[in-house]
């Protein structure tokens, strides 16, 4: 907001003032810090632990946290790029496929009797392809990003299922799949967590402390004025895709160890989830907005309702009905403050402007 | 004067040859494909379901919009369907209308929420395609309604023909042509295309936006409902995973049929057309000999192909325009 | 001369406003917007940006509700909440750019909303196109009416808006600035055209840059500056300098308070610059400590020639040389690091990034700089670097992290100077950087400009305002459709000059 300062048309009113004293934010560091969405999903995060914890039995037990991470740890790990994606003003929809085709090319190779670390290894390749693919369709041939992904959805789908037809390969070393569900030593929680939170901060530093990040943003917000300012468009989103397309691949390799099972099936239908715990995390579907400490915090909000309700006996498919209610309330909330604001908004100026000078 | 030129250049002829090439490839390869009569109603029938909802998937798109939550809405409605069967004795063609409303009403909220909320329709639908399930899941539960449950008048429908053309056909059709009537020769029709080519431009215009789009949303709506009442006739079972799914296919369809996902293009001919070489590709795929494993990819790749198609249309439209200008000046 | 209060017409006027004014937020787009247009009458409407000439028109046409003032039509007030009450009520405007719906054809975008039905509802597309070629054939143009209107021309559009306004049978048509971007064959159909409707009886309003159309088109001519209406008078009783006068309303001399420089080497050396149907065979030289004006008519391919340079736009041919080393052609990013910055026209999309901080829009040309090994940013750093450049432009904010969408035109203008100048280009390339904003900031802007030549920057100048560019430029580039067609110092450079290679006739 401007200061009511009159406008200076002479260099002595300037002169006078001497260098200004910018204050590097409006309000005070609290109200920066609780004021905006990430805080109240956190805090929504907070709340539901708390009820859970306090209403449903069993819930405090470590081991709820250790299977709440397990179930959760694909959707958490692939909400990172997609966030990043996401502010650009794009989507990647082929995320749980690109999953899928993982799982399948580590089952193929496995049946050929490839190491694991090498099996692996082409899996990640084979999802950084795909990403690359989707990458290539939407910055090069310039076709928008829904449409894309929704035929790479169909397509690595399919080609995970054609590699692997309806077999199931679960012939995997033991050290590999333990590992997958191990615990860092001395606690109950998970060791992919680790996993998740370097994942987390390396994203959370690309998207908040570089000038990658700045660009990711200037992106989201105004396309236009991201291309004055240097910002290379295309080369970023074609990154974050090929990014998408790797974490998808990691995720599948986790899935598939952790189930001990490679199909070509696995894990459909979870890019809604991911899409879901990154927009209830407070990120704009029309770019340029949101935050990653918000997204973790919304696929986490996602995990403990569900493992809350299966621990109080209600069947686990109810999350969908939350899930959904959650995400539609969030945009429909974001819709209304914001109407709110502008309203106030234009009520003050309008009364500034009626009691106030004239301005020119 | 020029309507043979326009079919032969329309987008729509494009994908109706290959559903055409797709049916004659694999009617050489196995004649009882067509020429039996399981075959021949199984050409007719299976692609139905997703026609049905990919013309009202159409006609959300064309407004710029999407709508998700179709497949949840079949869901309901079939179970809603189901439900009213098992435990009433309320006629059949009343349950139909019944579940018609019912998905309207659904479609409605959605429509209400986008374009009351200004919220955009696909975080929108993405909500409802999970609350909508997520209700039908809490009310089924692990129940499902069996073929026993459906009265046989009503079950016959899945199966009846009518002068050798199978009745459920014979229903999507007439929605399809209503449809494509209604988009093509009324003026509420092409303010469908004014919003989706420029929704800025057709506010100023002084186009009532919101009221299309709710409209577009409870006809999409209506269309899962009525797919969700074939869904009884043809299957006769229902369980809380019904039509789970189909919004992809939906939506698939219409873009293979030339629907543009930013709108103002295309028709449910398309689209419809898009649906029927879909489901024919599913089937045809075993015939030819490629496992049907493969078939989501062949969905896939039709797809991208689909829109690259366009894309290199567009451009090489626009090309030609341009050249045309400079030889006019 | 023109009385400030028009003498009472014989007939009722087709339209009038009396003192309307409008604000939004802090900013007062109009003071006192006073109009009258009769019929069988083109009125011409002149005054500079930001004189409210727009925020005017958007109020006729219903798109903004006036704060306060009268709007009487044929004599009776009338209150439009919306362009469709405006447009059923025979108002129709021809935007600039006209606003089409690309994807369908030209006919449907002609009868959108109103075309002829036979039974059942069904539109009748027989008589539709008849009705379509029946217009054309009347315009005395030649457009297909079955082809899609994605990429018609400007001129094209502009004819399809004004069918549509006379299938409309609107009493009361407004030009904003329709022939800015037309070439001299489509200003002559457009004016045939105008003259047969002004004939018919209806009321015209014509607003324009260029004066030679004023003179050869309207019957009278109304003046606004800084919002608030100045003048009315027949176009017989006066002349451009008359018009100019009250247009600026104050000495040009004031204005432009231009900075004695020691002109220095060459710093930008562009060479045969070439654009396919663009611009082609664009030459020139900007020194150190020059001011070089780049004049010319809206359309002419100025800016075109300007986001080549800067590399945002790829070019067919030619070289661009910043101080002895070659810029490679479509990338800023590599222009940036060679010295080159570009304050854009378009301030709101291309200038900022609207939704963003003051800081945030401060850094972002700067981003890389300031992070520590090319790789971490912080917004402790970004806060410091943007102290400075904000303090330096005096940019009025109460904290960095304000957004900069709610900034008045002026005071965002100084935060895109700011961004560029945190770039320290050696060349600064500015595009209209006065164009919207209010007077004492302008007044600010051109002090900022000529103090960065005294420093020994080298600057571009486009501008569409005579007077800005015969103030503040050492020398003068003419470009009219594609080329530079005269090169003119400063001690010759006139008004006159100007616009007679700008418009390629004799003024």
């Amino acid at each position: 907001m401007t200061t009511t300062t009159p406008p200076t048309t002479g260099s002595a009113a300037n002169a006078a003032s001497g260098a200004r004293n910018y204050p590097g934010y409006g309000r005070p560091f609290w109200q920066r810090l609780l004021l905006r969405r990430e805080a109240a999903i956190i805090g929504l995060l907070v709340v539901v632990i708390v009820v859970a914890s306090a209403t449903v039995p069993h819930f405090a037990a470590p081991i709820t946290y250790n299977f709440l991470l397990l179930d959760m740890a694909p959707v958490l790990l692939i909400s990172l790029p997609m966030t990043l994606i996401i502010i650009t003003g794009e989507i990647d929809l082929s995320v749980a496929s690109a999953m899928g085709l993982s799982s399948s090319v580590i089952g193929l190779l496995t049946q050929a009797h490839w190491p694991f670390p090498a099996a692996a290894g082409v899996a990640l390749v084979v999802g950084a392809v795909g990403g690359a693919v989707n990458g290539l369709l939407v910055t090069r041939v310039g076709l928008p990003s829904l449409a894309v992904t929704i035929g790479t959805l169909a397509l690595y789908r399919g080609v995970a299922q054609g590699l692997l037809g309806t077999t199931a390969v679960t012939s995997f070393p033991a050290f590999w799949t333990d590992l997958a569900t191990s615990t860092i030593p001395g606690t109950l929680i998970p060791s992919v967590t680790i996993v998740i939170a370097v994942l987390a901060i390396v994203f959370g530093v690309l998207l908040h402390f570089t000038p990658f990040g700045r660009g990711i943003y200037a992106i989201g917000l105004s396309p236009d004025a991201a291309v004055f300012s240097g910002v290379k468009i295309q080369r970023t989103k074609f990154i974050l895709f090929v990014l998408a397309g790797l974490v998808s691949a990691l995720a599948g390799i986790f899935y598939t160890l952790r189930f001990g099972s490679a199909r070509g099936d696995n894990a459909t239908g979870l890019e809604l989830s991911v899409v879901a715990a990154v927009l209830l995390g407070g990120v704009s579907i029309f770019g340029g907005r949101g935050a990653l400490p918000g997204v973790l915090a919304g696929a986490l909000v996602i995990g403990v309702l569900a493992s809350a309700l299966r621990l109080a006996g209600i069947t686990s498919d109810v999350i969908n009905v939350i899930t959904g209610t959650l995400l539609v309330l969030s945009v429909i909330l974001t819709s209304f403050l914001a109407w709110l604001q502008r309203t106030r908004l234009s009520a003050g100026r309008k009364r500034r402007v009626t009691n106030g000078p004239a301005s020119s | 004067m020029n309507s043979l030129k326009r079919l032969t250049r329309a987008r729509e002829t494009g994908i109706l040859l290959a559903f055409l090439l797709v049916v004659i490839a694999t009617t050489v390869k196995n004649p009882s494909f067509v020429f039996s009569q399981d075959g021949f109603r199984d050409l007719l029938v299976t692609p139905m379901l997703v026609l049905l909802i990919a013309v009202g998937e159409a006609m959300v798109i064309i407004t710029r919009n999407v709508d998700l939550s179709v497949g949840s809405v079949i869901g309901l409605t079939a179970y809603t369907a189901g439900t009213l069967f098992k435990y009433t004795d309320i006629p059949w063609l009343l349950v139909a209308l019944i579940a018609i409303a019912g998905g309207a009403a659904l479609g409605a909220v959605n429509g209400l929420l986008i374009s009351i909320a200004k919220v955009p329709s696909l975080v929108i639908t993405l909500g409802t395609l999970y609350a909508f399930r997520g209700i039908n899941v809490l009310w089924t539960g692990s129940n499902r309604i069996n073929s026993t449950d459906i009265p046989n008048d009503f079950q016959m429908i899945g199966t009846a023909q009518l002068l050798y053309i199978p009745v459920i056909t014979i229903i999507a059709a007439v929605v399809l042509i209503a449809a494509a009537w209604y988009l093509r020769n009324t003026r509420g029709g092409r303010e469908f295309y004014a919003i989706g080519s420029d929704p800025d431009a057709a506010n100023l215009y002084g186009l009532k936006v919101g009221r299309r789009v709710l409209l577009a949303f409870i006809v999409s709506g209506a269309l899962a409902g009525l797919a969700g009442v074939l869904y009884v006739a043809r299957y006769g079972t229902v369980d809380s995973q019904a039509g789970s799914g189909f919004e992809l296919q939906a939506v698939g369809a219409a873009v293979i049929g030339g629907v543009a996902i930013f709108g103002g293009i295309g028709s449910v001919w398309g689209a419809a057309i898009g649906a029927m070489l879909l489901l024919t590709i599913n089937r045809a795929l075993p015939v030819l000999g490629i496992q049907d494993f493969w078939q989501q990819a062949v969905v896939g790749a039709l797809i991208i192909a689909a829109i690259v198609l366009d894309r290199i249309l567009a451009l090489r439209q626009a090309r030609r325009l341009t050249v045309m200008e400079d030889s006019q000046a | 001369m023109a009385s400030p209060a028009t003498p009472a017409p014989r007939a009722t006027p087709a339209l009038e406003l009396r003192t309307i004014s409008k604000s939004f937020g802090a900013v007062v787009a109009l003071r006192s917007g006073t109009l009258t247009l009769e019929h069988g009458k083109i009125m011409a409407l002149v005054g500079e940006n930001g004189a409210g000439k727009s925020t005017l028109v958007k109020i006729i046409a219903g798109l903004y509700q006036p704060d306060s003032g009268e709007f009487l039509l044929e004599g009776r007030p009338v209150e439009f909440r919306s362009t469709a009450e405006a447009k059923a009520a025979g108002i129709a405007v021809i935007y600039q750019e006209p606003t089409l719906f690309p994807d369908l054809t030209v006919t449907e975008n002609i009868f959108m909303g109103r075309q002829p039905l036979r039974s059942f509802g069904r539109i009748d597309r027989k008589s539709m196109h008849a009705e379509a070629i029946a217009l054309f054939q009347r315009l005395g143009v030649r457009i297909n009416p079955d082809r899609q209107a994605r990429g018609l021309s400007i001129a094209d559009q502009q004819i399809i808006e004004i069918a549509k306004a006379i299938s409309l049978d609107a009493r009361v048509l407004i030009m904003d600035e329709p022939t800015a971007a037309l070439s001299g064959v489509e200003v002559d159909r457009l004016f045939a055209v105008a003259r047969s409707l002004r004939d018919e009886g209806r009321a015209l309003l014509f607003i324009s840059h260029r004066f030679d159309e004023v003179f050869a088109l309207c019957d009278s001519v109304t003046v606004m500056r800084d919002g608030a209406y100045i003048s009315t008078a027949k176009i017989a009783d006066t002349d451009v300098d008359e018009i100019v006068r009250q247009m600026v309303g104050r000495d040009v001399a004031d204005l432009f308070p231009k900075q004695q420089t020691t002109i220095g080497d060459v710093l930008l050396d562009v060479k045969g610059l070439t654009s396919a149907g663009i611009f082609d065979d664009i030459s020139f030289q900007v020194r150190s400590g020059e001011i070089v004006g780049l004049a010319g008519l809206v359309g002419a391919g100025r800016s075109e020639v300007a986001r080549a340079v800067f590399g945002v736009d790829g070019y067919d041919g030619g070289t661009v040389v910043l101080a002895g080393s070659r810029v490679p052609g479509h990338d800023p990013a590599a222009a940036m690091r060679a010295g080159l910055a570009l304050v854009p026209e378009d301030r709101r999309r291309e200038g900022l990034v609207i939704g963003a901080s003051v800081a945030e829009n401060l850094t972002i040309a700067i981003r890389q700089r300031l992070s520590a090994a090319g790789l971490f940013i912080t917004g402790r750093r970004e806060n410091e670097a943007s102290r400075v450049w904000a303090s330096r432009l005096e940019v009025k904010s109460s904290a960095l992290d304000a957004e900069v969408g709610t900034f008045s035109g002026g005071n965002q203008q100084k935060v895109v100077l700011a961004k560029w100048l945190a770039t320290e280009p050696r060349v600064l390339i500015v595009d209209e950087p006065t164009r919207g904003i209010d007077v004492g900031t302008k007044a600010e802007v051109h002090r900022l400009l000529s103090q960065l030549a005294g420093e020994g920057l080298g600057i571009l100048m486009i501008s569409s305002e005579l007077p800005e560019v015969l103030g503040m430029a050492d020398r003068v580039l003419v470009m009219r459709e594609g080329r530079i067609t005269a090169t003119i110092e400063r001690a010759d450079a006139t008004a006159e000059s100007v616009m007679r290679a700008a418009t390629g006739a004799a003024a």
